[in-house]
């Protein structure tokens, strides 16, 4: 069920109408059944995938919690007979009953998840090593991947280590568990939320809040308008670029490095803001996902505020993990040996820092463009962290630091390096994205844009007016967002005006949107990871 | 009460906005592509009193002129006809009609059995969009749309024609909420003149026959017709392509038999009418030109007349005035398409 078909926004409101409707205790039932309505429309047999992981996770963590119970107890209870290396060996033992519990239903999920999503990859990479040895090939694996299952995937991996880390107990209720998992605005493209957040509006009661619908639904609207006028529109000269690699090289390439990334953050965005709208519409906070990424300074700040629960998903769930583990702590130990102590010591951290942003990337598709993508991050970073000494030195002899121009340029310089990386997921073909990247340094085709190739792109000098509006306007809406709400500060307005522009706001997306006849409606991007 | 005044004006204002917005993006087909504003001028017509009510698609708004019927006969007639006009649009157009007036007769072209599934979105649009809403525009949208399509694009179009917003013109700022009309009792006018050079024959069929849901609706048709006391009429109009089919023109005439209808194939009359291939089509005899209208339609009204005895209007003042304006119109227009044909050449 598309977020911009009608169907679903038909399904949005019966369930709203529902929601409101029924008593506050059957509140979160109604997302429930909603939420595995929305689900059973991708099909019957996905219900499975997701009942299983819910399943899993909710008698693993039972059984964690029960330990976790136990334990303290026992302990409560025995504080006065055992001594302290009693008491720790006894947690330990404990513990080590918990993890293997915890590993293995982390070992089972992320197995349907691998199965699901990286057999096809890995058949694929084992066909191009036969054929290189001229061996016979494998067939690949007739599987459709189940909807959003790399996001409640992971969401009931933070749960499983949160509860197994003792950040929250266990949820008792499997259904509620499994409205956490299922949660449909949210299942499909994120956020990725923590257990210990969403619950605390989820399973309500929620009063109906009219300025929190309202809320809800601006922020709705605002979501299809970068969607639907931006996004879905851009898409035609993208996919123009791509599907024409003979005639598009040179400069169109960073052209599509450009439109690409707005195309992508109007798309993930506006996904995203309708998410939370909907979600706010029930009353239910869900985590922030972007920042205004696009005003960062550096790729490491960009991480910090574009697709934040995913970056803090891996951060907590991996980066960490792994930095402070033996192996890495050894590893530490033994590098400032060989290496003295000012490199020694970054090493785990570059490791860590590069199996993160390989999951990263092999998260996003499983595919070699993918980890490319990921791995080119990770170097960028690894750079950066290497060059720090350079800045410093270069910042103290040259105070220009803080000047505009310097952040417009530091700005600039972190966009468009984003966006040649990310030229990897248009092409989905490492060496193709490398030889046509380079075509933006060897082939001067400037004029030849200019003249006739803006108007074969599939969009007419309208659009191109239209979508320099638009984008504008998200820009200027940025630029109100840093000093607070802009909704809020529309309402400060009164009542007449913020209906007035919101009014004019859906009427713009109705008239303007790139839907329906004669437009090919697009999933969201980030729908396929 | 101040803040119900407040909900009502803001209701309104969105209404307002939307229906002004949708009404702006609409196509208008006033200068191009009339066949799709032909449904919705019959609304129009001061007087909805016809004798005789052709409905069906370009086999008789290009071919049957009411005018002549009216000239020649004191026929008063309508034609509510739209492209590719399908047999289930035709029939719920029969229906929605006598909402308005039942007329004595109903003609339908036999043409309309030839499609047993929607064929075009725009198409489907020109047939539908036109017609005033009512649970019967929704009975035809549902039984028309494509599998790709969506109720709700047809209960507010704007959904549907909002990508139009780079293509407008002034003629949709001018016929944003007034439309006047381009045929002449659902007759569209066409003078030009290209002469049949040859005919190409039908190409084989593995099926002939008819679909069953096309005998459906004829049924459904003829029973309407039954129970409001017309007098259906099936007539094959003298159009030498899309290919009238020897056998398809048997499951006509057997359908007729079987039901006592009159059924007409003009085409085996042609000669009698006096249409000459050479002058009368304006499109190497897929259409009839005017004069070729004329001609068919002063050979049909006479059968109509003689077999149904239909009054004679023209002395009557109710009809007179109408029919007059009708009538100048009509020749004011003819001789614009004629001096427009003549400067061509």
């Amino acid at each position: 069920m598309l977020f911009t078909s009608y169907l679903f926004i038909g399904f949005v409101l019966l369930t709203l109408l529902l929601y409101y409707s029924f008593p506050k205790r059957f509140q979160w039932m109604i997302l429930l059944a909603a939420s595995m309505v929305f689900y059973a429309y991708s099909g019957w047999s996905n219900l499975i995938y997701i009942a299983v992981t819910i399943v899993s996770t909710y008698f693993a963590t039972i059984q964690i919690g029960k330990l976790q119970n136990k334990t303290e107890i026992y302990i409560k209870e025995h504080k006065q007979e055992l001594s302290r290396e009693e008491r720790k060996a006894y947690k330990g033992t404990m513990k080590k009953k918990q993890r293997i519990l915890m590993v293995t239903c982390l070992l089972f999920n992320l197995g349907i998840l691998a199965v699901m999503k990286y057999t096809n990859f890995t058949i694929d990479n084992i066909n191009k090593i036969a054929e290189m040895f001229q061996k016979g090939t494998i067939s690949f694996f007739d599987i459709a991947l189940p909807l959003g299952i790399s996001f409640y995937t992971f969401q009931t991996m933070s749960y499983l280590i949160d509860v197994y880390r003792a950040k929250h107990p266990p949820e008792n209720n499997i259904f509620r568990l499994a409205l956490f998992t299922s949660f449909f605005p949210q299942i499909i493209q994120g956020p990725i939320s923590r257990f210990e957040d969403l619950s605390q509006t989820l399973y309500g009661p929620h009063d109906r809040d009219r300025r929190q619908i309202m809320f809800g639904l601006q922020r709705i609207l605002w979501g299809f308008f970068k969607k639907l006028v931006i996004a879905d529109r851009l898409v035609i000269a993208v996919n123009s670029i791509i599907n024409n690699t003979d005639s598009y090289d040179g400069i169109y390439v960073f052209l599509l490095m450009i439109l690409y990334s707005i195309e992508l953050y109007a798309d993930f965005t506006g996904g995203i803001d309708i998410t939370i709208g909907i979600a706010q519409m029930f009353g239910i906070s869900v985590r922030e996902n972007f920042e205004r990424p696009y005003f960062s300074k550096s790729i490491v700040e960009f991480w910090r505020r574009w697709h934040i629960t995913m970056g803090t998903w891996f951060k907590d769930y991996i980066f960490y993990p792994i930095s402070v583990s033996q192996p890495m702590l050894k590893l530490s130990k033994n590098s400032r040996k060989v290496l003295g102590d000012a490199l020694g010591k970054r090493v785990p951290v570059y490791f860590a820092t590069f199996v993160t942003w390989f999951a990263t990337g092999i998260w996003h598709g499983a595919s070699w463009n993918f980890i490319v993508w990921g791995l080119l991050n990770c170097l960028v970073i690894i750079v950066s962290q290497e060059f720090t000494p350079f800045y410093e030195w270069f910042h103290k002899h040259f105070p220009y630091g803080n000047t505009t121009w310097y952040k417009a340029f530091q700005i600039m310089r972190t966009f468009l390096l984003m966006s040649a990386i990310r030229v990897l997921d248009c092409y989905r073909n490492v060496g193709l994205t490398f030889k046509m990247v380079g075509t933006i340094f060897t082939k001067w085709n400037l004029m030849d844009l200019l003249q006739t190739g803006w108007s074969s792109l599939g969009l007419t000098i309208a659009d191109y007016i239209l979508l320099f509006a638009a984008v504008l306007l998200v820009f200027a809406v940025s630029m109100l967002q840093r000093s607070g709400s802009v909704r809020e500060k529309i309402e400060r307005k009164g009542p007449f005006a913020a209906y007035m522009i919101f009014l004019l706001l859906f009427l713009c997306i109705l008239v303007f949107g790139a839907y329906g006849t004669g437009y090919d409606s697009n999933q969201f991007i980030y729908n396929q990871f | 009460m101040k803040k119900l005044i407040r909900i009502i004006l803001m209701i309104l204002i969105a209404v307002g906005l939307f229906f002004g917005v949708q009404q702006l993006l609409m196509p208008k087909y006033k200068s191009e592509i009339l066949e799709g504003s032909m449904i919705a001028e019959y609304y129009q017509e001061d007087v909805k009193d016809h004798d005789v009510m052709f409905i069906s698609d370009c086999e008789v708004y290009e071919n049957f002129s009411p005018i002549t019927l009216w000239e020649d006969y004191g026929i008063t007639s309508y034609i509510r006809g739209s492209a590719q006009q399908l047999i289930w649009q035709s029939y719920y157009l029969l229906e929605d009609t006598l909402k308005y007036e039942k007329p004595k007769i109903f003609v339908f072209d036999v043409l309309g059995m030839q499609y047993g599934e929607p064929q075009s979105e725009s198409y489907n649009r020109m047939s539908l969009d036109g017609m005033r809403w009512s649970s019967v525009k929704i009975n035809a949208i549902k039984a028309s749309m494509l599998p790709d399509e969506q109720m709700i694009t047809y209960l507010f179009p704007l959904l549907r024609y909002h990508s139009r917003w780079n293509e407008l013109t002034m003629e949709d700022l001018k016929y944003i909420f007034v439309r006047d009309t381009r045929t002449f009792n659902g007759y569209l006018m066409q003078a030009g003149v290209k002469p049949v050079t040859n005919v190409p024959s039908g190409r084989v069929l593995s099926d002939y026959q008819f679909d069953d849901i096309c005998y459906e609706y004829l049924d459904k048709m003829i029973a309407l017709c039954k129970e409001n006391d017309i007098i259906p009429v099936l007539v094959k109009a003298p159009s030498l392509y899309p290919y009238w089919y020897e056998e398809w023109d048997k499951q006509m005439t057997d359908y007729a038999n079987e039901n006592q209808l009159l059924y007409i194939n003009f085409l085996d009359v042609a000669e009698e009418t006096g249409i000459d291939y050479t002058t009368d089509t304006y499109d190497m005899g897929l259409h009839l030109n005017v004069y070729g209208a004329e001609k068919l339609s002063a050979y049909f009204g006479k059968i109509l007349q003689d077999t149904y005895g239909l009054t004679d209007h023209r002395e009557d003042s109710n009809y007179q005035d109408i029919w007059q304006e009708k009538v100048d119109a009509y020749y004011a227009e003819k001789a614009r398409l004629i001096a427009l044909e003549e400067a061509k050449q």
